[in-house]
C-alpha cells in the first residue's frame, strides 16, 4: 500500500512534468486546441499498469494541479472536459477485444478534442465552432497514436522491472 | 506497428467523420461562420451565429431594452425603447463589416466572420465611411 502511494505520487509528478514540457512547446497550428497531449502518456500508463480508479484519480489531479500551476480556471474547465471524455472512451475501449494500447490512446485523443469542443460550444454558444472539428479529429488521431506508441515502447522496456505492485 | 483490427476501424471512422464534416462545411454551408457581435460601451457582450434564427433581448440597468432578431441569415433590431428608434429603422445587416448602432443605449451590432471575399467587403465599408465623413 505504501509502495503504491509512492508510485502514484511518482506518476503524478511525471504527469505534471509532461504538462510543463507541453506548456513550453510553442505548438500552434492555427486551430485552437491542437496539442500533443503529453500528459496523457502518464494517464494511459497508469490505466494499463494499475487500473481505471488510479488512472482516473491521476487524470483529475493532474488537470487541477497543472491548471493552477500553468494555466487558469477557464483552462481547467476545458482540460477537465477533454480529460474526462477521453478517459471514459479509453477505459471503455480497453475492455473491448481488438483494441491495442495505441488504438485506445488514439481514441482517447479523438474524444479529448470532441469533449473540449462540446464544452466550447456551450460556453460560447457559437455553432461556428464546429468548423474546428475536422482538424481536431485528425490531430486527435495523430497525437493519440503517437502517445500510444510511446506508451507501448515504455511498457515493453520496463517489463523486466515491473512498475506495478 | 501494433495496430489491431478495431484500431483501424476506429481510425477509418474518425477520418470519415472528419472528411465528411469538412466537405459539408465547405460546400453545403458557404456562409458558415458569419456572426453578429454585440458590444455595449465597446465591450463584447455576446456573439450569435446568423445561421441560427433567434430573438435576443438585451436589457440592462441604465441602458434600456433592445430586441435583436436573427432570421434568414440577417440580423435586425426588432424593437427598442430608445428615444430615436434609429436602430429599429435601420435595414437588416448580413455582410461582413455592416453594423446596427443604437447610440442612446451604447449598443453596437457588428457582422464578423465569413470567408474569402471579406477583404473586399472591409475595403468597401472603409471607402463608404470615408465618403460619408466629409459630407456629414
Amino acid at each position: 500500500m505504501k509502495r503504491k502511494t509512492a508510485k502514484m505520487g511518482l506518476f503524478l509528478a511525471f504527469a505534471l512534468i509532461l504538462s510543463y514540457v507541453e506548456s513550453l512547446i510553442p505548438f500552434y497550428f492555427g486551430v485552437p486546441g491542437i496539442k500533443l497531449g503529453l500528459a496523457n502518456l502518464a494517464v494511459i500508463l497508469a490505466l494499463y499498469q494499475y487500473g481505471w480508479k488510479e488512472a482516473l484519480l491521476l487524470n483529475v489531479m493532474r488537470v487541477f494541479l497543472s491548471g493552477f500551476l500553468f494555466g487558469n480556471l477557464f483552462m481547467i474547465m476545458y482540460s477537465l472536459a477533454g480529460a474526462l471524455s477521453s478517459f471514459f472512451m479509453m477505459n471503455l475501449l480497453k475492455g473491448i477485444k481488438g483494441y491495442s494500447l495505441a488504438g485506445v490512446s488514439m481514441a482517447g485523443g479523438v474524444f479529448h478534442n470532441i469533449g473540449q469542443i462540446v464544452v466550447a460550444y456551450f460556453v460560447t454558444k457559437t455553432a461556428g465552432i464546429i468548423f474546428y472539428l475536422p482538424a481536431l479529429l485528425i490531430s486527435g488521431i495523430l497525437t493519440g497514436l503517437l502517445i500510444g506508441l510511446l506508451a507501448e515502447e515504455i511498457i515493453r522496456h520496463t517489463r523486466k522491472e515491473p512498475m506495478g505492485e | 506497428m501494433g495496430l489491431k483490427k478495431n484500431d483501424k476501424y476506429f481510425m477509418i471512422l474518425s477520418l470519415t467523420a472528419a472528411a465528411s464534416l469538412f466537405l459539408w462545411q465547405r460546400y453545403a454551408k458557404p456562409q458558415e461562420g458569419v456572426m453578429a457581435v454585440v458590444e455595449r460601451n465597446g465591450e463584447i457582450i455576446g456573439h450569435y451565429s446568423l445561421d441560427d434564427g433567434q430573438r435576443i433581448v438585451f436589457e440592462e440597468e441604465g441602458y434600456g431594452r433592445n430586441v435583436l432578431m436573427i432570421r434568414d441569415g440577417k440580423a435586425y433590431m426588432e424593437e427598442a425603447d430608445c428615444p430615436d428608434k434609429l436602430c429599429v429603422k435601420q435595414k437588416p445587416v448580413e455582410k461582413y463589416g455592416e453594423s446596427i448602432i443604437c447610440l442612446p443605449h451604447r449598443l453596437v451590432i457588428r457582422i464578423t466572420g465569413g470567408e474569402a471575399g471579406d477583404t473586399d467587403a472591409v475595403v468597401g465599408a472603409l471607402k463608404l465611411s470615408d465618403e460619408i465623413k466629409p459630407s456629414g
